[in-house]
């Protein structure tokens, strides 16, 4: 495979204001529509692709003052943990060039870590901010389900995906959750909240977590590889010192959580991507009827894992199988969603290891397609659960980048970062 | 095991319509094997009833700019009259 750049576009899209951004630079993943600049999704189907509006995070962090300085590579529409499914080429990750930088928003998390960007926007459906965000040292957060709007955001899987902030530090991140956090007569998923104003979140970032009861999740440690476990785990001990307890709070619903995360993410996803048929935009089928110029159109514009997905997706869902995976899987969401409120009654946040293993070399793991899906195991609860969560630095193993994933309440955003900041202040 | 082979890959591609050429519909067959082999896990879990979460919220209908024609046909492949062109039904 060629070599990809941390930009699949690069451009100049001035502030429209000056605000809290300004002075900023941003990148943007390129699922993420930009008026007058082509966006991709890394598909071949979308490579000369130019949306006619800007999303509604577009408007509003050029409305905060932040200049836009590129659309950022990642795996193609989002699906994949190591962007090496880009049809632009794998971005390396930056700290070793031999490495992924994780996925999907691999570009977004590169840009920073690199410093091209200050700041940068990724979408969340199973850990694609969380993930490269881990994996290239920087910080990430997935917001509550409905915090933010969607609109313009190029659909993979709607039920679970949210759109969040990269940064070098958790106040940069809380700064930008603050300017796209917020209801949106264009996305009718998204909710008005408290906490959803820039100070509110910045400021949660120094409070301290004196009194605050934070639980660790040992299933989540236990299928981690052992030394990112012990990173991780003595991070947050180190937390007793600023006055938090820790505790330790089994959920045993998370034993399905993969299975049905890529039940219902690939079924959505078939139903999504079924847009792309040639005809208002993409590569267009050529001769024939429309079965035949549809499924040529298809064929040219989608990778292999794309196509992986739409298929298994179609399967799920199609007559006799649709009670046998989608319900179940949707049994399993339920389940899981239970577990994690009632384990909110008596922990403030949870906390794991974001990714259980440190970023793999390039290649390695493009074949095998379950072993990359169970890389996902402490990242698609949380979108399953509709959570809030934030993947800090939690220091190096063999040189390589880990994160700790803090998990919040849904619209918590608040104590998330409050642990966060403390979890960077004692690193 | 779910036995999955190589006509009922096919069908599923024809379902989706996305041509696949003979090595992918290869590399499919063992691949669906192991993956739905995972999901079968599913059949583990108990029926939980899903908490409704939605409002009904209504509001008032607003009319607001819509997206010039012009620009809505801008990314077709192929446009004929202010219209989107397609292939034929049939």
């Amino acid at each position: 495979m060629s070599e990809g750049t941390t930009y699949i576009t690069e451009v100049e899209m001035s502030p429209l204001a000056e605000g809290v951004l300004s002075g900023l630079d941003i990148a943007i993943k390129d699922n993420i529509s930009t008026a007058d600049v082509r966006t991709t999704c890394a598909s071949r189907m979308l490579a000369e692709y130019v949306p006619p509006y800007d999303a509604t995070v577009v408007e509003r962090v050029r409305g905060a003052g932040a200049r836009i300085v590129g659309k950022a590579n990642m795996d193609e529409f989002g699906m994949g943990g190591t962007t090496e499914t880009s049809a632009f080429g794998a971005v390396p990750n930056p700290v070793d060039e031999t490495r992924v930088a994780g996925g999907s928003s691999g570009g977004s998390a590169v840009a920073v870590a690199e410093g091209s960007a200050d700041i940068a926007l990724g979408s969340d459906t199973g850990g694609s901010v969380r993930n490269p965000a881990a994996f290239c040292g920087v910080v990430g957060l997935k917001p509550t389900y409905g915090r933010v709007s969607r609109y313009g955001l190029v659909a993979y899987a709607n039920s679970l995906e949210q759109i969040g902030p990269l940064g070098p530090d958790v106040a940069s991140v809380a700064r930008l959750l603050g300017v796209i956090a917020g209801a949106d007569p264009r996305d009718a998923t998204t909710q008005d909240r408290p906490a959803a104003d820039p100070t509110g979140y910045v400021d949660a970032v120094d409070v301290g977590v004196e009194g605050m009861t934070i639980g660790v999740v040992p299933e989540l440690f236990d299928g981690a590889d052992a030394a990112v476990a012990a990173r991780v785990r003595d991070r947050i001990d180190a937390l007793t010192d600023a006055g938090a307890a820790i505790t330790s709070v089994e959920l045993p619903a998370l034993e399905h959580a993969v299975a049905a995360y890529y039940v219902i993410a690939m079924a959505e996803a078939s139903s999504n991507l079924a847009r792309f048929d040639g005809v208002r935009y993409g590569i267009g089928g050529g001769e024939g009827n429309w079965n035949t110029a549809f499924a040529a159109a298809r064929k040219a514009g989608f990778g292999t894992e794309v196509t992986r997905r739409i298929l298994l997706g179609t399967y799920a869902l199609s007559a006799g199988y649709h009670d046998r995976y989608y319900a179940k899987a949707q049994d399993a969401r339920a389940w899981l969603r239970s577990q994690f409120a009632e384990a909110f009654d008596t922990v403030d946040v949870l906390a794991t290891p974001t990714m259980p293993i440190t970023a793999p070399r390039l290649g390695e793991q493009l074949e095998d397609p379950l072993t990359l899906y169970q890389m996902d195991a402490n990242t698609v609860p949380v979108n399953l659960a509709n959570l809030p969560a934030i993947s800090v630095p939690a220091g190096r193993v063999d040189g390589l980048p880990v994160g700790a994933q803090v998990i919040g309440p849904a619209f918590d955003e608040v104590a998330v970062l409050r642990v966060a900041g403390a979890l960077e202040a004692a690193g | 095991m779910t036995g999955v082979d190589a006509a009922e890959v096919e069908h599923i591609a024809a379902l989706a319509r996305i041509d696949l050429e003979d090595a992918e519909v290869e590399r499919f067959v063992a691949e669906f094997e192991t993956i739905l082999d995972y999901f079968e896990q599913l059949d583990a879990v108990p029926e939980v009833p899903a908490d409704a979460e939605t409002d009904t919220v209504l509001r008032e209908d607003t009319v607001i700019e819509p997206l010039a024609q012009s620009e809505a046909l801008a990314n077709a492949p192929e446009t004929e009259d202010g219209f989107f062109k397609g292939p034929p039904v049939s």
